[in-house]
């Protein structure tokens, strides 16, 4: 236990000198592009949402840049053309990726396993569809130039400084939420469900509103990541919605560690370092992506922070036993 | 000139027509989707893309080897079902008793690499592969043209699947490897190898997915990511088929393709969205598919 406690105290000791870092960023443009790393906090807390399903529900969605997709359009909606403030503007998007959440997973949670993974994917694809034949978004092009605004009609977002740290409050406010949710009793029966379906049931609860609840959840704040992003680049397009996003989400909880709440964050940095650094050399991108994808799934089953708890002699926290 | 809901019959039939090629490319993918999926349990995402690497293997072999058609339907097959088994006895094997995700995983990985592969090599865009001489031209049927090319698509593809389904049904390999489906180490302690029986059907179930691509190329534009538009769609259809039957995928597929087909005659732009609608319904009134068997889900 003892060596738990000190371990615990070192991690908390590293997440605090992230955080420092992380608000410190905007002061230190000569060493790292804040757009960037704005960016990076989206896709961390989009891969962190989809993990609070794939790692805690055990429901392995492939269709999840449907609800990032959706909230970046509808934020751009919200904004550009019905000219509603930034906040307004994403929780417009967050909501409504909760709203396709709930239609998406009251379909899908009807079958388990791969079968779930196969429908998730399908009606994703289907929306991609929607949006590509919609007016309003612009088809391949997207929705461009989608203005920042001002927040609560006063701080002015057009302004990187500024905006930067909206995305790192709602950002690193989303990760305490799901940590939240982790570990509260709603986590513990998830966690259960997750373990042992049958006997979950056989306990009473109702199994079912819980797997979509979990669902609606992950979708909200996977549409919350969209619509950041869609902001910071006042942009909304297609490679949003694309399978190929639902497909990199899946690699940044795999590689980061699908057991810990945190890990999908560095699978995430990962993945948007290589492919921020490897962007000039095109169709190279996708075949490294699908090379470290293949070894992940051979060799490295635990990601990083599987590999970092099992070094320091300390069990994933919360790890499933039929996954391992 | 006879019009059923104000589109003259031509139309129609023509899009029957060109829905019934497009759900023989679905029948014979699904097939092969079903076939490994039963015997190895895993969702095989490759599939797609390697019914792009047949389509690529025809095209490779006319351009730089001068090999036409009918020798690719052949060759193509062998080769890339060859890869396929390889693939299966190299890594994905390795994965079995896992969680069947892995495999998913496994195989979305290699869809990148292929398709990352086939662009870095040959560019995004379509590649045209041309109509054999001997299908060349059109028949007239007095209701509509038809294309031979396109009859001789059909008749090839419900050809592959009556193939498949005597090899399956009639043969002792067949009978082999339905046991090995029903119980694997029940079938492994009567002598029967059935490490090398899932490597013959991973292989078997990708060269079913080459031949359709050979069969596509002169069809459709030879390009890199033909095949993971298309084995999305294969996926909704194995969901409203289930796997319960090869009879029923088969019928499913096809149906899925002419419905699919008039959609584009009457509301075109549903014909993207429809197969996935179909899918919600499906899901909604009997979530085990149409012909899926209780407890297979």
């Amino acid at each position: 236990m003892k060596a738990t406690a000190s371990s615990n105290i070192a991690l908390r000791a590293v997440l605090a000198m992230v955080v420092v870092a992380l608000v410190l960023v905007p002061w230190l443009p000569q060493l790292v592009y804040p757009v960037f790393v704005m960016k990076l906090l989206c896709m961390a807390l989009f891969a962190c949402a989809y993990n609070l399903l794939l790692g805690f529900g055990g429901i392995m969605s492939f269709g999840h840049a449907a609800f990032f997709g959706s909230a970046a359009y509808l934020t751009g909606l919200a904004v550009k053309h019905a000219g509603l403030t930034p906040e307004l503007g994403i929780l417009a998007g967050a909501l409504g990726a909760a709203v396709l959440g709930l239609v998406i997973g009251s379909l899908a949670i009807r079958r388990q396993g791969i079968y779930l993974a196969m429908i998730t994917l399908a009606l994703a694809q289907m929306v991609y569809f929607i949006f590509l034949q919609l007016p309003f978004t612009g088809a391949e092009d997207g929705m461009q130039q989608l203005p920042r605004g001002h927040l609560f009609g006063l701080i002015d977002l057009r302004n990187d400084t500024a905006m930067y740290y909206l995305v790192l409050v709602l950002t690193l406010g989303g990760m305490a939420l799901i940590h939240r949710v982790v570990h509260s009793p709603f986590g513990h029966v998830v966690m259960a469900i997750r373990e042992h379906e049958p006997r979950a049931r056989s306990l009473g609860y109702p199994v079912e509103r819980y797997k979509l609840m979990l669902f609606v959840l992950s979708a909200a704040l996977s549409g919350l990541a969209g619509s950041l992003k869609a902001l910071v680049f006042q942009l909304a397009a297609l490679s949003d919605v694309h399978w190929h996003l639902s497909g990199d989400v899946v690699l940044m909880a795999l590689l980061g560690g699908m057991q810990t709440v945190l890990g999908p964050a560095i699978g995430a940095a990962i993945v948007m370092g290589l492919q921020h650094y490897l962007d000039a050399f095109g169709a190279w991108v996708t075949l490294i992506t699908g090379v470290i994808f293949m070894v992940c799934v051979m060799s490295f089953r635990g990601g990083v922070a599987g590999a970092l708890a099992s070094r320091f002699n300390r069990p994933a926290a919360d790890a499933p036993t039929s996954n391992s | 000139m006879i019009e059923i809901f104000g589109m003259p019959l031509s139309v129609i039939a023509g899009q029957t027509m060109l829905g019934l090629v497009n759900g023989c490319f679905y029948a014979v993918l699904s097939l092969g989707l079903a076939l490994i999926f039963g015997l190895l349990r895993i969702v095989n995402f490759a599939h797609g893309a390697f019914f792009m690497a047949g389509a690529f293997g025809a095209w490779m072999l006319l351009r730089f080897v001068g090999i036409g058609y009918w020798w690719s339907l052949l060759l193509v097959p062998l080769l890339v079902g060859l890869v396929g088994a390889l693939f299966e006895r190299t890594l994905l094997s390795r994965l079995r008793g896992l969680d069947p995700i892995y495999g998913l995983l496994l195989t979305f990985g290699l869809v990148l690499v292929l398709e990352g592969g086939f662009r870095l090599l040959f560019g995004s865009s379509g590649q045209p592969y041309p109509v054999p001489n001997a299908l060349k031209g059109t028949l007239q049927l007095g209701f509509m043209v038809l294309p031979v090319y396109r009859a001789w698509v059909i008749a090839a593809a419900l050809a592959a699947c009556a193939l498949s389904w005597w090899l399956i049904e009639r043969t002792p390999l067949g009978a082999q490897l339905r046991a090995a489906t029903e119980k694997d180490a029940l079938t492994q302690s009567f002598g029967i190898n059935v490490p090398r029986l899932l490597t013959l059907t991973y292989g078997a179930g990708i060269a079913l997915a080459a031949f359709t691509g050979v069969l596509a190329a002169p069809i459709l534009h030879v390009n890199p990511s033909m095949g993971s538009d298309l084995v999305i769609v294969v996926f909704a259809i194995v969901v409203i088929g289930g796997m319960g039957s090869m009879f029923g995928s088969i019928v499913t597929a096809l149906a899925i393709g002419v419905i699919e087909g008039w959609t584009k005659v009457f509301y075109s732009e549903a014909s993207s969205t429809i197969i996935f609608v179909l899918m919600a319904l499906v899901l909604l009134l009997r979530p085990r598919g149409l012909f899926g068997r209780e407890g297979t889900a």
